[in-house]
This record gives C-alpha cells, sequence and structure tokens, in this order.
C-alpha cells in the first residue's frame, strides 16, 4: 500500500481537479474548509474520488470527521486494502 | 364442462409514440436569493455557489398545484394543435398535493376540458415526469389510451418550512406538460427506472410536515448513481452516448446537474452537448423540473426540433427512471 508521502500527492492531485486549488497549498495541517475553502458538497466529490483512487470507503459520517488534510491521509493510510 | 372459456379480446396500440407538444406555467412572483437573505442566515453568493439558484417562482397562497397544472396542460395541448377531445388520459404525477384525496389528475382533466379522462396522480418524487413520460408512451403502445397527457406539478413551498436554510433556498412551484400520442418513428425510448428503498431515509418528511433531506448523502448518490441510469436509458433506446444533443437531468442542484453531464463525458458523451441548468431560474420543482427545463429550452432554441433529449429524473424514495426522447 501507498505510504503517507504518496497519498498526499495524490490527495492533492483529486483536491486541486475538484476544488482548483493549488496542489502545492495542500499540505497536512491544512483545514479543508477553513485554510482550503472547500465546502460540504465539494468534500463528498473528493472522497468520491479518493474511494476510487485508493481503495477505501469514506461513508458520509467518517467524512465529517476529516477536518485536515492531514485526518484524511491517516484514515485513506488506516483503510485502504 | 360444455362450452369452451371465451377468449378475452385485447388492444393493440402503435408501435411508437412521441411527445406531440410541451408546455409549462409557474407563478408570476419572482424570489431572488437576496429576498431569501431577509429571511435567514444566508446570501446571494452562498447560494449561487451551493446550488447555482439565481431566483425561484413562489405560489401564492391561493395559487395551487392544480391551478399551475391546468395551465401547463392547456398549454401543451395548445402547442400540439390538438383538442382536449382528442386526449383520453390524463396523469399528474407529484408529490405535493395537499391532501391524498382527491388526487389532481381528474380535476386538472376537467378543467382542461377533457371529458370523462382516465385520470390518476402518480409520486415518484422527483422522477416522477420520467416515470410518468414512460407510462403514458406504454399506454399508448398497448392500444389502452389514444393520447396521454402528462404533467409534473409541485408546489413545494407548502412542504417546505420557510425559515429552513437547507431547503428554503432550493425547493420552489411550477408545472411542465407533455402530450404523449402514437408517431410514425420512435420518439419516446424504452424507460430506464428504479428505486433505491433501503435509503428512503435520506429524503422524507420532518414530522409530517417539512421536507428534509441528508444534503451530502443525496448529492453522492445523484452524482455517482445517476450517470449509470441515464446511460441504461441510452442503451435501451438503441443508441450510444455521442448520440445524445442535450441532456436534462432533474434540476435538483446544478452541481448535481454538471457532476451527471461530466462523468457522462467521460464515458463518450459529447463536449457539445448541451445540459439543462433551468434550476438557475426555476429552483428545484421536482417532478416539473424536466418538463420546465424542456419547454423553456425549446422556447429560447437552446433545443431544437429533432434533437436528441436524454432525461434523467431522481428523487425521493429514493427512486429514478430515465429515456432517451427526440424533442418535438
Amino acid at each position: 500500500m501507498a505510504d503517507k508521502e504518496e497519498i498526499l500527492t495524490g490527495l492533492a492531485e483529486i483536491v486541486e481537479e475538484v476544488a482548483g486549488v493549488s496542489q502545492d497549498d495542500v499540505s497536512t495541517e491544512k483545514s479543508f474548509v477553513d485554510d482550503l475553502d472547500i465546502d460540504s458538497l465539494s468534500m463528498v466529490e473528493i472522497a468520491v474520488q479518493a474511494e476510487d483512487k485508493f481503495g477505501v470507503k469514506i461513508p458520509d459520517d467518517e467524512l465529517a470527521n476529516l477536518k485536515t488534510v492531514g485526518d484524511a491521509v491517516d484514515y485513506v493510510a488506516a483503510n485502504a486494502k | 364442462m360444455t362450452g369452451r372459456r371465451p377468449a378475452l379480446q385485447l388492444r393493440q396500440g402503435p408501435a411508437a409514440t412521441r411527445i406531440l407538444g410541451v408546455g409549462s406555467a409557474q407563478p408570476d412572483r419572482i424570489v431572488t436569493n437576496d429576498d431569501l437573505s431577509q429571511l435567514m442566515d444566508t446570501n446571494d453568493q452562498w447560494i449561487r455557489e451551493r446550488v447555482g439558484i439565481i431566483e425561484r417562482r413562489f405560489a401564492d397562497k391561493d395559487e395551487l398545484l392544480v391551478d399551475m397544472a391546468v395551465a401547463a396542460g392547456a398549454k401543451a395541448l395548445a402547442d400540439a394543435g390538438a383538442n382536449p377531445s382528442e386526449v383520453d388520459t390524463v396523469i399528474v404525477p407529484n408529490c405535493t398535493m395537499p391532501s391524498p384525496i382527491p388526487n389532481a389528475a381528474g380535476q386538472v382533466a376537467d378543467r382542461i376540458g377533457i371529458k370523462a379522462a382516465g385520470a390518476f396522480d402518480l409520486n415518484a418524487a422527483c422522477a416522477g415526469f420520467c416515470y410518468g413520460l414512460g407510462v403514458a408512451s406504454d399506454l399508448v403502445r398497448a392500444g389502452s389510451a389514444g393520447k396521454v397527457l402528462v404533467i409534473g406539478a409541485e408546489k413545494l413551498t407548502d412542504v417546505v418550512d420557510p425559515l429552513d436554510r437547507s431547503t428554503a433556498i432550493i425547493f420552489a412551484d411550477g408545472a411542465g406538460a407533455a402530450l404523449v400520442g402514437p408517431a410514425e418513428e420512435p420518439g419516446i425510448g424504452p424507460v430506464a427506472w428504479g428505486s433505491a428503498g433501503d435509503l428512503v431515509d435520506m429524503i422524507h418528511m420532518r414530522d409530517h410536515q417539512y421536507i428534509h433531506q441528508e444534503g451530502q448523502s443525496v448529492f453522492r448518490w445523484a452524482t455517482t448513481q445517476m450517470a449509470p441510469v441515464a446511460m441504461r436509458a441510452v442503451e435501451l433506446a438503441g443508441l450510444e452516448l455521442s448520440d445524445v444533443d442535450v441532456l436534462i437531468p432533474h434540476q435538483a442542484n446544478l452541481r448535481i446537474v454538471e457532476a451527471i453531464a461530466k462523468r457522462l463525458r467521460a464515458k463518450g458523451a459529447r463536449d457539445d452537448m448541451i445540459v439543462a441548468d433551468d434550476i438557475r431560474y426555476s429552483g428545484n420543482t421536482s417532478s416539473a423540473s424536466i418538463p420546465l427545463a424542456l419547454d423553456h429550452m425549446r422556447a429560447a432554441g437552446t433545443v431544437r426540433s429533432g434533437d436528441v433529449v436524454l432525461l434523467v429524473g431522481f428523487g425521493a424514495g429514493l427512486s429514478y427512471a430515465g429515456q432517451v426522447i427526440v424533442c418535438p
């Protein structure tokens, strides 16, 4: 399975594609909502793409807990097949 | 036993159907995002970004679902150049009649001047128009009906908490109609429909009074599950996605509409496929949204006679349905 660095890179690509945020701005300490200005619907789109890319399930109630990019990276790393 | 049981005679209709005419009706009262921001904590930019709506129409208290349905239905007949006497069946897909008794269809038929019509309501929520169109086409093909008027009509403001910013900014009122009848060439493809009753809680009536939806869950369901339904409708019609000139998804939320279009383009739909964005000025009118969009786009010239149009409706139930039509 991909290490956290690879997950971050893959996630950053998705965030850029969905929300138009530069990949360079997507770092682990950033909050999706407060720092990257990503709304709840874009978060769903990011989750759906992350599910396809990493082979992981991110239900909506789990999604609500992923406040920062680091939270998402950790979740994918822990749950990816 | 003496004698044989007599064989029942059956009827057989024409092989093909098409939409003969369309029409729509909306309340006069325009409600802008700024109007709503006077009532609740929201603003124009937030609404445009989240749902893509610029303004919508709200019916006044004395303007009923049935009134809007009558107006839209009469316009569809006029558009088709048909007399009420030519129509024998009226279907009114809706989910917002103020009471389950009586239904809308009987009184709508009578007020349009269609006498003794076969008349019934059909509740498949926001998928209702596509369900109704599928039923109407098959009624004609089976010989059960000659011409069928299908009218999606809703007064959603009756079931929306006017101060709930998660729904009050989205839902609106209106009606859209199509007259279905026999055709030489098929103009209505087979319907691809289904339901997901296990997800029923995603969209429901809170305390039997106000509509409530799990926004993120509905968004995920619609943006991932409806493109395959649309593709199935195209397949059933014997076409390729690249044949589709116009896509009219239920106008639930502009971001859902755009996400469905994006998925279909990734699967072979053309970049120049026209995508309905009628929600911008009509809001989400549930079973009325697809025929409203079709009528508005025809009037504006963005959809032309002969265009291959892909419809897909989805909503509470959860229910969904889609089909390909040829624009009249």
